[in-house]
């Protein structure tokens, strides 16, 4: 019981720790400028937005998470564009314009990205089939362990001669003389 | 057969390696310019010396010109900017800057300080020309054609040899395109 109680004491302990390590991290990536939003929808959309899109500088940081000074330009460009009431789609394509398809963390379908898109499940697909192949084969090779009519009737022979084993030495020089 | 399914994971593996292998040696801050063979972005900006005049797209197209991006805070501007001096006699090309995310005076001081090579130097505090041109750091290098189309991005610094190869033949293929009145 008192065990139990040190575990959970030890749990605690390491959420605390963890709980203001990621406190102090995003306290300290959280970017510097504010920006005043005439609405809810639009802030949603502004912090939604950043998050989506890549900081070109830093290339595994969102424009949410960047202090890098494009990051920062790019967050002005993007308050400004949504203020001139631009729609989502047209702001992504105009990113993508200006920086190319990399700006976005999730790229679109297109031929160039079918491989990052579908190169996964295909990957899973060929390996499901190769697991069915694999099980299909199995009972196959059970039916080749089966003993044939002249191994069924030597393995008979010999489990009747160990049978009687203890009988007489007759017997066991007898199964001598058969090797 | 079977000898052969049996090869094949190795042969899967290697062909990993290989592509893998050559991921290590790209670099991979250089991106590919998205802005390349698109009309330079319109603007409408005051000049770095002076907070009154208005500069557009309007006053720098026309020559073959090179666009350079600039801050204070960028140390390979400085490293540059002995080179983009010399570039600035060159007559095969007019020089602009633009001044990156920075602020007026210090910006003003260095030129003062190191002598100004730039025919004006837009100044874009808040770095959203930088944003319409696709700039991701400082610095950076636009070639412009006469038609006020974007040739050529290249970020890092300019020094002889960068020069030789990555712009003087461009720069060439420019004059000879204007003069043939493409």
């Amino acid at each position: 019981m008192s065990e139990f109680k040190l575990f959970k004491r030890v749990l605690f302990v390491v959420t605390m720790v963890v709980t203001a390590f990621f406190a102090v991290t995003t306290a300290q990536a959280s970017p510097v400028e504010t920006f005043e939003f005439q609405d809810e929808v639009t802030k949603v959309r502004f912090q939604a937005l950043s998050k989506e899109l890549r900081c070109p500088k830093c290339q595994n940081q969102n424009l949410a998470d960047s202090n890098s000074t494009v990051a920062s330009a790019l967050r002005l460009d993007l308050y400004n564009l949504l203020i001139q009431n631009k729609s989502d789609t047209e702001i992504v394509d105009l990113m993508v314009d200006r920086y190319g398809e990399f700006v976005l963390y999730r790229p679109r379908v297109s031929s160039l990205t079918y491989i990052l898109w579908f190169g996964p499940a295909l990957l899973i697909l060929i390996g499901i089939l190769i697991v069915i192949m694999i099980l299909r084969k199995k009972p196959i090779s059970k039916e080749n362990l089966a003993l044939n009519s002249d191994q069924q009737t030597k393995l008979e022979q010999l489990l009747s001669d160990s049978a009687d084993v203890s009988s007489t030495s007759k017997s066991a020089s007898e199964q001598k003389e058969k090797e | 057969m079977n000898k052969i399914i049996r090869f094949i994971p190795l042969v899967l593996v290697i062909a990993l390696g290989v592509v893998l292998y050559r991921g290590l040696s790209l670099n991979p801050n250089e991106m590919p310019s998205a802005m390349i063979g698109k009309s330079m972005p319109d603007f409408s900006l005051s000049t770095l010396n002076d907070a009154n005049k208005t500069v557009t797209k309007a006053d720098f197209v026309g020559d073959i010109v090179l666009l350079n991006v600039w801050a204070t805070w960028c140390p390979t501007c400085k490293y540059e900017h002995p080179y983009l001096l010399e570039l600035s006699k060159n007559p095969q090309v007019t020089l602009y800057g633009i001044n990156y995310k920075d602020e007026r005076l210090p910006a003003q001081q260095w030129l003062t300080h190191y002598e100004d090579p730039y025919q004006f130097s837009v100044f874009d505090d808040e770095g959203l020309l930088g944003v319409k041109l696709g700039v991701f750091g400082a610095p950076e290098t636009f070639v412009i054609d006469h038609h006020g189309i974007i040739r050529k991005r290249f970020a890092g610094a300019i020094d002889v040899r960068v020069w030789r190869k990555e712009f003087e033949p461009l720069i060439k293929q420019l004059i000879t395109e204007k003069q043939q009145g493409k």
